[in-house]
């Protein structure tokens, strides 16, 4: 078992090894090629890829500034920003771990420590560790199918394709859902016959509860026999169109997880291992509930966390982990298995530098012939941006506030809301923004847009509504995503206030917000089936063909209140 | 009669069981005079007090299986089942519905003391329980949360 000694010490041998941002001799490309030899461990071996968004090829991704925790997890994984996560996992500053795991010095460190992930390198890196480590499996814990254009042009083929390529052998989903349930059908009896089990204990019929997938699969991995659990993201059908899933119904469902993990249990399982997407907060709470689970492979909430959070129950202590987001990462998690028991585990969050591993060409040549047919339009050169676009965060991200701009002056409105959603890749100042990278950012199946007059009142209402799916005390009661964007409107917010008392202080305009009179507000993405609106896409491709230059403009960010020093909180 | 009516709530309870609100034991039904005071009632303590349970004891014996957020505010599936001997009713109460008290139940000659359902729900709200066990009342909540959707992930 690694304790958090030994990870200083690794990662204090790798700084020693000359690791370090200001070293001359460790400029990308330039690096030690040792980074990957990650010495096996035990005898059952599970490699975790999560929350991947779709991105074929290597991508920058920015770590949030801002990942408020509240009620007890305040300061605690994942609720950690920059240095604070350094210090609480001993990273040094100024590494390439550093710029894998925080936000800090974020274009510079982009510049030296070059992209992240991409299907052709992540193949490379699988494969080098399935060589040392036999039997081992590849889970995937979904939002694979979403993300990029070519995902949404291909109906999810591409994604498909290139998960059976890459060696995929346990999956869950969440945006999956959003193809309908009768593409996900199609693609889990057909294309994943014999190849990828997709699991998920949640998800049964509305009208007498049967399950629509298999709950957990059971696997042998070098004579241990291991369950693995799914559990899809039980508020889907809530933060995503109910429509495309009308006959399903999720949630977290407990009870029913500890009946799975007993009957698994009962036959014979000696390792249980939980394949969720979830998001960690609600791992966490369902690790102390739930017993019997050895350990909970998490995402949905885009956390990398460098070690896994470690939760007592009645029975004993489950492994909370969460393994990020847009193919940045590589979990390895081995368990030394004796006598039907776990005896020590090791695990690692392997950032995929891109730069330090050769692409495998079957799966690059892959990649190219998915993206042959739309070149022309993944290209199209939309701007240029001169700061740094980025997504991340709870309240706003760079790349945000240009869609926001781009509704309200497209459509003529006074305030806007853009959806809080966690996936979208980053750029660097002087990058172009092309339509691929818009893509990377808007690609969803609901994707209409919509001009509609709502009193302040109402706005008030849906801002309060959305800022307690991400600030309840109680985590069952998040739903992952984080705090909608408001373009427009100014306001103040308490993290750790009741619904109904978060949001305070509306502007617009220098003036406060009334609460009875009307406003124009755009927005995208409509839960509503029948939604005709413009594609978000076109509205902002539209208005970057037009200003062709994106200047640094300022964030509209709300004024935080009430929380403290949190750790979750630098700006 | 009696077997029957075991055979129907159980087998009802196994299907899911919208039948039995909607049906059996709905307003007017065979088993049980509709209460007007408690159905009527458009608060909490009103409809406690039309039921005969102004002051109902909270217990842990009764357990409420209700989604954290519902899927559907307009089909919001509910269980109880109470653990308390010699249940004789049990009733499911929205408290910020226009009309607090949603349905109630009556179990006779040692019916399972289980019950599942599924209630319209306009808002955020607590769902209680209220069940009725050798002339006493117990209560349990839950909250429910009705949201807007859409926003996540």
């Amino acid at each position: 078992m690694m304790n958090r000694r030994e990870f200083l010490q690794l990662l204090a041998v790798a700084a020693a090894s000359g690791m370090a941002i200001d070293s001359k001799q460790v400029l990308a490309g330039n690096a030690p090629s040792e980074f990957y030899d990650v010495p096996a461990y035990g005898n059952v071996s599970l490699m975790h890829m999560t929350d991947c968004h779709a991105q074929l090829l290597p991508i920058y991704f920015r770590e949030p500034n801002v990942n408020i925790g509240v009620g007890g997890a305040v300061g605690q994984p994942p609720h950690l920003v920059g240095e604070y996560l350094l210090k609480h996992y001993g990273i040094r500053p100024g590494t390439r771990e550093a710029y894998a795991f925080t936000y800090l010095d974020f274009q510079a460190a982009a510049r030296t420590y070059g992209k992240v992930g991409g299907f052709a390198h992540l193949k490379t890196l699988v494969d080098k560790v399935r060589a040392s480590r036999p039997g081992s499996l590849l889970l995937d814990g979904g939002d694979t199918w979403q993300g990029s254009a070519t995902s949404l042009w291909t109906n999810a083929q591409d994604m498909v394709d290139a998960c059976k390529l890459l060696g995929v052998n346990v999956m869950t989903g969440h945006w999956e859902f959003t193809y309908g349930a009768e593409r996900v059908k199609q693609i889990v009896n057909n294309d994943f016959k014999d190849s990828i089990d997709f699991v998920a204990q949640n998800v049964t019929t509305n009208d007498f509860g049967d399950q629509v997938f298999k709950p957990y699969t059971m696997k042998v991995i070098n004579g241990v026999q291991v369950a693995i659990i799914g559990q899809a993201f039980p508020y889907t059908p809530i933060a995503n169109p109910r429509y495309m899933v009308p006959d399903w119904t999720f949630g977290i469902q407990d009870e029913n997880m500890q009946k799975v993990v007993d009957e698994t249990r009962a036959k014979g399982a000696q390792v249980v291992v939980l394949l969720s997407h979830n998001g960690m907060d609600v791992d966490i709470k369902m690790a102390s509930r739930v017993t019997g689970i050895d350990a909970i492979l998490g995402g949905h909430t885009h956390d990398g966390v460098p070690q896994p959070y470690q939760v007592k129950n009645a029975k004993g202590i489950t492994l909370v982990t969460n393994a990020g987001s847009n193919g940045k990462f590589l979990g390895v998690m081995d368990f030394d298995v004796r006598n039907g028991k776990i005896a020590g585990w090791k695990y690692r969050l392997l950032p995929v530098f891109s730069n330090l591993i050769a692409p495998d060409a079957k799966m690059a040549k892959f990649i190219d012939n998915v993206r042959a047919p739309f070149i022309a339009k993944l290209d199209e050169k939309l701007a240029i941006t001169e700061d740094v676009l980025y997504r991340r965060g709870n309240f706003n991200g760079t790349f945000d506030q240009l869609i926001l701009d781009a509704l309200m002056a497209v459509k003529g409105a006074d305030a806007a809301f853009s959806p809080g959603f966690r996936w979208g890749t980053s750029l660097l100042a002087g990058d172009t923004i092309t339509m691929d990278k818009l893509m990377d950012q808007t690609a969803i199946t609901y994707p209409s847009t919509s001009l509609t007059e709502m009193t302040g009142a109402t706005i008030k209402t849906i801002m309060e509504d959305v800022c307690d799916n991400l600030f309840n005390s109680d985590p069952y009661y998040q739903q992952g995503g984080d705090m909608v964007r408001v373009g427009g409107i100014q306001y103040t917010v308490h993290p750790n206030n009741k619904i109904g008392n978060r949001i305070s202080n509306m502007m617009l305009k220098g003036k406060p917000i009334d609460a009875s009179r009307k406003y124009k507000v755009a927005g995208w993405a409509p839960v509503a089936e029948g939604a005709t609106g413009v594609p978000i896409w076109d509205v902002v491709a539209t208005y970057l063909r037009d200003i062709k230059v994106v200047k640094p403009r300022p964030l509209n960010m709300p004024k935080v209140m009430g929380i403290g020093n949190n750790p979750g909180y630098v700006v | 009669m009696n077997m029957l009516r075991r055979n129907i709530l159980k087998g009802a309870s196994a299907a899911g069981t919208l039948a039995i609100a909607a049906g059996l034991f709905g307003t007017g039904n065979a088993f049980a005079a509709y209460n007007t005071a408690a159905f009527g009632a458009k608060s909490v303590a009103d409809a406690l007090k039309g039921m005969g349970a102004a002051t109902p004891t909270d217990s842990k014996d009764i357990a409420i299986k209700a989604p954290d957020i519902a899927e559907n505010g307009a089909v919001v599936p509910v269980e109880v089942t109470s653990k308390i001997a010699g249940t004789t009713s049990i009733a499911i109460l929205a408290e910020k519905n226009p009309n607090p008290l949603v349905a109630s139940f009556k179990l006779e000659n040692g019916a399972e003391p289980y019950i599942s359902t599924r209630i319209k729900m306009g808002q955020t709200a607590m769902i209680r329980a209220v069940v009725t066990a050798g002339g006493k009342t117990y209560t349990t909540a839950k909250e429910v949360k009705v949201t807007i959707g859409g926003c996540g992930g």
